[in-house]
Order: C-alpha cells, then structure tokens, then sequence
C-alpha cells in the first residue's frame, strides 16, 4: 500500500527559474472531500512536465486546475496560487474563461465537435476574432499536429468520421491552433492503440519546441520517453480519506534512476500503482 | 430441437446447459410478437388511407384538385374548396412553430445548460412535460375567456398604430388567427421543450468540456458547440411540434374563428382542415361528408409530407455533423 509514514518530509520546491507557470496549491477540495494538498511545481518553458502517480493521487486535478477547468465542477475549492507569467489566474479578477483562452487542453477522450475538420480548428480562431489567412492558420495547426496529409482532401468531412488517434490529433490541431503557450494534455494517448499513441508522443516532443507542455500519463514508460522534468504524485491515506500530494519532483532520468523518496523509488520500480 | 453438443463432454456436476425448449419457444414468440406488432402499425395506415381515400373517391371524381384551389365551401350550392383551410393550417402552424419553437428551444437550453440547480431543472422538466397532459378543449376555453379579452385591445391598439403592415391589417373582434396561433404554440411547446432538453442532455460531458478548454464563454459554448451538436435532435423537435400543430383540432375550432377567407392579418378570423372537420362533420349530409373525406385525406397527405421532409432534412444535419453508424 501507498500509506505515507508522517515523517516522511514535502519534497523541497524545486527552482523556480524560467518557469512560465508556477502551481502553487495548498489545498484542493471538492465538496468536503480535501482532494489533494500542497503540491508545487513550476512548468518550465518549452519542457514536459509529467505528472505521474497512482489512480487518485490527484493528478489531474492538479493538471485541471492550470487552466480553471475545475471550476465547471461546482463543490470544487482551490485554495493556494498558480501563476501564470506571475500573474495569479486564481485572482478574484481574473475570468477563468480568459485563462483557458491562453492555457490549452488536450483531454483523455478524443473530443472533436461535431463540425467539419476545417471548423474544428478554426473553432479557436474564429472565437479569438481572428481576422487574417484563416486557411493558412488551420493549414498550419493540422501540420503541427501531423495529421495535415491525412485530412487535407477531406477538410468538409465531420471531425468525428476520423480514427480515434486521428481525432485526438484533430483535438491537438484545435488547441494549437491559436498558439497558446501552455498546453495541458491530461492522459492523452489513455483511448488511443500503440501506433496512435508513438505518433501523438512524437508529436509532443515536436510541440515543446513552441509550447510549454504539461502531460498527466498513467504510464511510467510515456513519461520516460518524453518528459524532460517529472513530478511524481502520492496518495495520502493517514488522514482517513484519500488525498493526493505532490511527493517529488525533478528531472525525469532522476526520478526514475534515483529519486529521493522512498516511495517514489518503489513506484517506478513497479512495486504498486 | 434443443441440441446438446457438449452434454459428455464436461465433467459432470456443471450446471451448464443448454437452454430449454420452452426457453427456446419464448424466444420465437416473442420475435413474432415484435414482427406482428409493427405489420399492425403498417396495416393501421394503409387501412386508414384506403377507407377515407375510397370515402372521398366521389368528391375527388367530381371536383378534381380544383378542390384544392378554390374559396368557396357551400353546401347548398354543392361547390366545396378548401384553399382558405390550408392557407389557415399552415399559416397558424408556421406561426405557432416561430413562437413555440423559439422559446421550447429556449426552454431546452434554460433546463441544460447548468442555468439551473439539477434539482430543480428536473422538476421544471416535469412541469413542462404536465403542460402536455392539458386536454385541448381546456386551451379553447382559456383562450376564449382568458386570453383574446387579453389580446384584443393590444391588437386593436396595433391595427390602429400600424394597420398599414399587412399582419395588423384588420382589428380583431373576438376568435382569429393571433389567439389560435398563441395557443397552439402553447400547446406544442412542451413537445418541443421536452425533445430539445433530451437531444441536449445526450450531448457528452467531453463536448461540452472541450467547449469550455477553448475558452468560450457560457453562450459561446452553447450556440457554437452545443446547438450544433444537438441540431438533429433539436430539428426532430421542430419538426414533431409542426405535425402536431397541423393536425390539432378542438382549441383551434373554439379560436380561430371558422371564417373561409384567406388573409395575411394576424387578427382576421381563418379556418383550418382540422377546424373544418370537426364543425362540419356533426351535420353534414352525405355529399357533404366526402367532400369532407377529401379534406382528411389533404390533411393527411399535408401531414405525411412535412414530416417525410423534417425526416430528410434531418437525415441530412445527421450526415453532416455525425458519423454514420
């Protein structure tokens, strides 16, 4: 079992230098439910960061909480900070619509709408009241999600008529479309077969390049193979009810080679999940 | 027979087995039950198109489709036309769709979108779904006693403002199109609410997340993604709520007047087929009833092509915006 033994100390906060969002939080609740506590972690520029851990230890909640999606969930509380360019989207003035107009997500589910390819794309665009080459731009977002030859002669077709890897990278081409800098991919190669899931993590190491990526995975193996930095996340029976932390966090090659906690260590050796 | 390929073949003490022929026959009957059960709608139509076609066969023989294009509906004279009556069926249809499909479309997205606790947009959901319990002839009666009192002076005031624009031409004196056209839309308000509420709940928690991950605001998601997600549903709507209106019958012979005459006038007194059916049927001599018969069989070839057309047009928003399966 994953108990977390009281001495068991907070992992140290990592630098701080170069990131363009810092997560800061404190408590997350839903309801009365203390969901996960006191995770900090920076998302440094044009890096991976996984976010590995458990089922429940709150990973994704983390993750949904950098761009308010949480905040569709109504018993959901968020206490503590995340800055965005040391700006706090938790600011009281701040309209969490605003901030995932900036703050781009990839879900689990591949989630195209039903429209055509081309209006898929062009959705972002068109809300952000873009007024130049919009060809250009869809053009240019299928291309950096790789799936532009593929669907070029067939940009009227629904974006539903698409594989399921197709359209988890439709959904890729729609978030990029309008260059957020931060993009949030919560276990997004979790519907996809193995084929599917090489060319979407291909495709997230090409995507570092322009963005800052976050990237929650179930699979130890997908986070080896692209994440540059690596937090691991623990889940906290001691309390009586499940709540997840934040238990280390630091380059991938060490957390997975010689990671400092204990748990963390019997984790990527596969001794539970 | 029951087959029992594997009897000898497990170890005995499994209590695997085949199922047993009166397992079996229930099965059957129950497939022929189902096969019998659709061939019976089918035949209820056919027979219902035959009898009153036959019914109206002397009438159709006799005035040909020029039944169809003429004013005049006179007994005494043996001339029968039922223009008036379309143009009231589907002026008073479209009218009742405009306003009720608007705001059963509005009612749809209100009880959906999170506007509400779920609590209570379930029991608002019952509520609208009561509406459609209201038997018609208790519409006919509130729209005599409540509601064109109500209208009357609100019409009179805009044909005297406006009576230039051809919808207020005329001042309403008591039964017209307006007070039929209100209730109808009133009444089928709660079929399109309730199909629209179904076609949006159906709509995936992932859509409506991915709406919001783009960063649209409560009306950007709603009218971007989920209308558009919901548009055949929501057609399917439109559509059912038009059928019902064509074919509605007692508000309408209490409200609209029964006045032959064809006007674009909000106010004027009108007629529809079903109108004229009912009033018509109770003393109406034999020539008079396959005329009569005639006018059913329009009604329900009227009928049969707007839903046959809701039917393509739906097919086509589906094509358009959702795989095939």
């Amino acid at each position: 079992m994953n108990a977390i033994p009281e001495t068991m100390a907070v992992a140290p906060a990592p630098a701080r230098n170069g990131a363009v969002m810092d997560c800061q939080l404190q408590k997350v609740f839903y309801g009365d439910f203390l969901a996960v506590r006191d995770s900090n972690l920076p998302l440094e520029k044009n890096k991976i960061t996984g976010f590995i851990g458990p089922s429940g230890c709150g990973k994704s909640t983390v993750l949904r909480s950098l761009n308010r999606m949480n905040d569709l969930i109504p018993v959901f509380r968020f206490e503590g900070k995340v800055t965005y360019h040391g700006q706090d989207i938790y600011d009281a003035k701040v309209d969490p619509v605003v901030v995932r107009r900036y703050i781009g997500m990839v879900f689990q589910q591949p989630n195209p709408f039903a429209m055509s390819i081309y209006d898929n794309v062009a959705f972002g665009l068109r809300l952000n009241g873009f007024k130049g080459n919009l060809d250009e731009r869809v053009e240019k977002a299928l291309q950096g999600a790789a799936c532009w030859n593929e669907v070029k002669d067939k940009l009227k077709n629904s974006g539903l008529s698409l594989s399921g890897g197709q359209q988890q990278r439709l959904c890729i081409a729609r978030a990029i479309a309008t260059e957020p800098d931060v993009l949030l991919m919560d276990e997004p190669c979790s519907a996809l077969d193995p084929i599917a899931t090489r060319r979407v993590e291909e495709l997230m190491v090409e995507l570092k390049e322009k963005y800052t990526i976050a990237l929650v995975t179930h699979n130890m193996q997908q986070a080896m193979r692209v994440a540059d930095t690596t937090a691991f996340f623990g889940v906290d029976i001691s309390q009586g009810s499940r709540t997840g932390y934040m238990v280390e966090m630091g380059p991938t090659k060490k957390i997975f080679e010689e990671p400092e906690q204990q748990l963390t260590r019997e984790y990527v050796r596969g001794e539970f999940s | 027979m029951v087959s029992r390929p594997f009897e000898n073949l497990v170890q005995s003490g499994s209590v695997s087995g085949p199922p047993s022929g009166g397992d079996y026959a229930l099965d059957r009957g129950f497939r022929y039950l189902a096969w019998a059960s659709a061939a019976l709608i089918l035949a209820l139509v056919a027979y219902i198109v035959i009898e009153i076609g036959s019914k109206a066969l002397p009438a159709i023989a006799q005035y040909g489709l020029g039944f169809l294009t003429s004013s005049e509906w006179n007994v005494q004279t043996g001339q029968f036309g039922i223009l008036p009556q379309i143009w009231g069926t589907l002026y008073s249809s479209l009218l009742a769709l405009l306003l009720g499909g608007l705001f059963g479309i509005g009612i749809g997205i209100f009880l959906t979108q999170d506007f509400l606790p779920p609590r209570l947009a379930a029991t608002f959901r019952t509520i609208i779904e009561l509406l459609a319990a209201i038997p018609s002839v208790v519409f006919g009666l509130w729209g005599i006693y409540v509601l064109i009192p109500l209208l009357r002076p609100v019409a009179n005031w805009l044909h005297e403002v406006a009576g230039g624009i051809p919808f207020f031409s005329t001042s309403l004196s008591g039964p017209g199109l307006a007070p039929a056209a209100l209730v109808l839309a009133i009444m089928i308000l709660p079929t399109v609410a309730s199909i629209s509420v179904d076609a949006l709940r159906q709509i995936p928690y992932k859509v409506k997340e991915a709406a919001y991950g783009m960063g649209t605001t409560r009306w950007e998601a709603i009218l971007k993604v989920m209308l558009p997600t919901a548009s055949s549903g929501i057609l399917a709507a439109l559509v059912l709520g038009f059928g019902r209106a064509l074919g509605e019958t007692m508000a309408l012979a209490m409200l609209i007047g029964n006045s032959n005459q064809i006007s674009l006038s909000l106010f004027a007194p009108a007629n529809t087929l079903a109108a004229l059916l009912a009033s018509s049927f109770p003393e109406a001599g034999p020539v008079e009833i396959q005329a009569l018969m005639y006018a059913a069989l329009a009604l329900l070839t009227i009928t049969l092509i707007v839903n046959a057309v809701g039917l393509a047009v739906m097919k086509l928003a589906t094509r358009k915006f959702e795989v095939e399966r």
